[in-house]
């Protein structure tokens, strides 16, 4: 994920004037960069709407002089099943995706919004080296962690050879997926939260703690309502980075079709049916067309926490 | 053929877990909270902070704490972690030959791969400072930050088709290089030129966040800071170098740094374009075979543990700033 340092939620002022560069030269190199950006997503879309032998005789821009389109491809790959797409087909593993993405983005933003307002409001005494410790974990690759967190779930926790935690027995489960992206989102996401609840306008807070409101109160009545925004923008990014991790969900749902997501079952469409492209394509657009969606209609959203998360101002 | 009943059989369990987590969530915090809202005076900070930050605490500390320090124990460990090998793994991992070329590979990603994007970056966030229509162009070079890592390997892989020469070309890459006479290549298998085109696709889908940021610090720079510069005569180049360069350095800091932690992670785009074949690989696939293909534990940590040391850097100068701005 994006590791983002810095902070503070300044609203961002844009000064127009004259600036560097000012020339029709740097609009030419823009429109340039921008439709190399492109081209290649064009090139999926449009190699999934072409039949097999199209795609294995030409390239997908011959059919812009040449167009023979079909919806073949989307039925098989959606409606059909069978083979390596498994007998239902990708709907199921949509189903999965949402199921291992909402449980995780919910809990770890849930959980993070709370320990920010306890990092940021509350006074205790080793608050400062919390803060440093969570922030630290940052800094930990979940790589280092998979192993162990794998095991964790399968046989708990012994110690001299006594069981001291039980086994979590959720390995082969949905929450066997969820759980780790919970774990392994909530130091980026308590730090980004409290850089904004902290940012609260002081005398608020206590105005309400004089009228006797306590921590309860103040974080239900004032900070929650007051964080609608840093929460849209920070779940907005959790729920991208979850939907299109593919590591996790190879570790933690490895060898079960039950809970596999999108991604796991598309990097082993990738390989196992190499290029039959004309269920490859479909299946891989299928997979971004939720996170695009996602995407473009709040990419407001999505942006602005971004920037808060890592300009400085 | 499916059936729509069979889709609904299937799917509905999964949908009435996500249902019940949520409704033990909430309802758990729900019911907390409307009892706490009773509780006053000194009681109550202590049964905030175990409602609020325990959770969270233990959260990461199962997730991420405990588990590093278990890996670290684990790389001094043999294949089953059943005998102390000290730090054979460390000095087989200096010697071993594939494990070097990923080591190689590695560090080609994060100096290459950063400084092109963040380059990248920057170039169209001052070129789009000016421009009245920069939406479109923004969003559309944005826009693979939402695309997985495994949908962008799978984007490239069709653009890297290859066919032979006396074939229509189904790759718009190869295609490209035959109409202009470039003699053509299998782009994927073509060591070691083949790191780079794995690199584009990181770069294709983080320029976009790079120049999102940038040109929001691009924004902030003072216009009188600009305007005294214009009226020292400087302009262009001249203007980019000496104020927009510096004046947003923190921020390239971060992009870059950002960058340079995802690189030394970077597993999606290997596993799924070459499976870290054809001299591809990097520490972070060759991590996760050490563990789950040669199923050899000592080895896949003492890896683990590289890669963290690499990160470490990082960490340590993001700490540092914190504090920094926390003090104020």
């Amino acid at each position: 994920m994006a590791k983002l340092a810095l902070k503070k939620n300044k609203p961002l002022i844009a000064p127009s004037g004259t600036k560097p560069f000012t020339s029709p030269i740097a609009s030419a190199i823009v429109t340039v960069i921008a439709v190399l950006w492109t081209v290649p997503t064009l090139g999926l879309v449009v190699t999934s709407f072409r039949d097999k032998e199209s795609i294995l005789s030409s390239g997908w821009w011959t059919s812009f002089t040449n167009p023979s389109f079909t919806l073949e491809n989307f039925r098989a790959v959606l409606l059909q099943g069978g083979g390596s797409l498994g007998s239902q087909g990708m709907i199921p593993f949509a189903v999965n995706s949402l199921a291992i993405t909402i449980p995780a983005v919910v809990l770890s933003v849930g959980f993070g919004l709370m320990a920010a307002y306890a990092l940021a409001w509350i006074p205790f005494r080793f608050s400062n080296q919390v803060f440093y410790g969570l922030f630290a974990l940052q800094g930990v690759p979940l790589q280092l962690s998979l192993l162990p967190l794998l095991t964790f779930f399968a046989t708990g926790v012994q110690l001299f050879g006594v069981q001291i935690i039980p086994s979590l027995g959720i390995v082969g489960t949905l929450a066997a997926v969820w759980f780790p992206h919970v774990m392994f989102g909530l130091p980026l996401v308590t730090y980004l939260l409290h850089n904004f609840v902290s940012a609260l306008p002081r005398e608020l807070l206590e105005a309400a703690r004089v009228d006797g409101a306590n921590h309860f109160e103040v974080f239900r009545r004032i900070v929650l309502p007051l964080s609608l925004p840093a929460i849209a923008s920070i779940s907005i990014f959790q729920f991208l980075w979850i939907w299109n991790d593919l590591l996790v969900a190879l570790v933690f749902a490895g060898g079960t079709d039950d809970v596999a997501p999108l991604t796991l079952h598309l990097a082993n469409l990738g390989g196992s049916l190499g290029s039959k492209w004309e269920n490859v394509a479909p299946a891989a657009l299928f997979s971004i067309v939720i996170p695009l969606t996602v995407f473009f209609s709040l990419q407001r959203y999505f942006v602005r926490g971004l920037l808060a998360g890592s300009v400085k101002s | 053929m499916i059936t729509w009943s069979s889709l609904f059989e299937s799917s509905f369990p999964k949908i009435l877990q996500i249902l019940a987590v949520l409704a033990i969530f909430f309802g758990f915090y729900g019911i907390a909270f409307a009892a706490g809202a009773r509780v006053q005076g000194k009681k109550q900070n202590v049964l905030a902070l175990s409602l609020f930050l325990v959770p969270a605490l233990i959260l990461a500390m199962t997730g991420l704490g405990i588990p590093a320090i278990q890996t670290f124990i684990e790389s001094f460990k043999n294949a089953d972690s059943s005998k102390w090998v000290g730090f054979a793994n460390y000095t087989r991992a200096v010697k071993d030959p594939d494990i070097l070329l990923a080591f190689r590979n590695t560090m080609a990603w994060v100096i290459i791969s950063p400084v092109v994007a963040t380059g990248l970056g920057l170039a169209l966030a001052t070129m789009l400072n000016k421009m009245k229509r920069e939406a479109l162009a923004k969003s559309l070079i944005f826009m693979p930050m939402a695309i997985s890592f495994v949908g962008g390997s799978l984007i490239w892989n069709l653009m890297y088709q290859y066919q032979e020469p006396n074939m229509n070309q189904t790759g718009l890459v190869g295609q490209i290089m035959k109409s202009l006479g470039i003699p053509l290549q299998h782009l994927l298998l073509w060591s070691p030129w083949n790191n780079l085109f794995l690199m584009v696709v990181y770069i294709w889908g983080f320029t976009g966040f790079g120049m999102v940021i940038l040109s929001a610090a691009i924004k902030n720079i003072p216009q009188d800071i600009e305007e005294a510069a214009q009226l020292d005569g400087a302009s262009g180049l001249r203007l980019f170098r000496t104020v927009t360069v510096p004046m947003v350095k923190t921020t390239i800091i971060v992009v870059l740094t950002t960058a340079m932690v995802g690189t030394l992670k970077l597993f999606d785009v290997i596993h799924t374009m070459t499976g870290g074949n054809f001299k591809t690989d990097v520490l972070s696939n060759r991590m996760f075979d050490e563990h789950f293909v040669y199923l050899n534990n000592g080895r896949g940590s003492s890896l683990a543990i590289l890669i963290f040391l690499g990160v470490l850097p990082i960490t340590y100068y993001n700490i540092r700033s914190i504090r920094a701005e926390r003090k104020h």
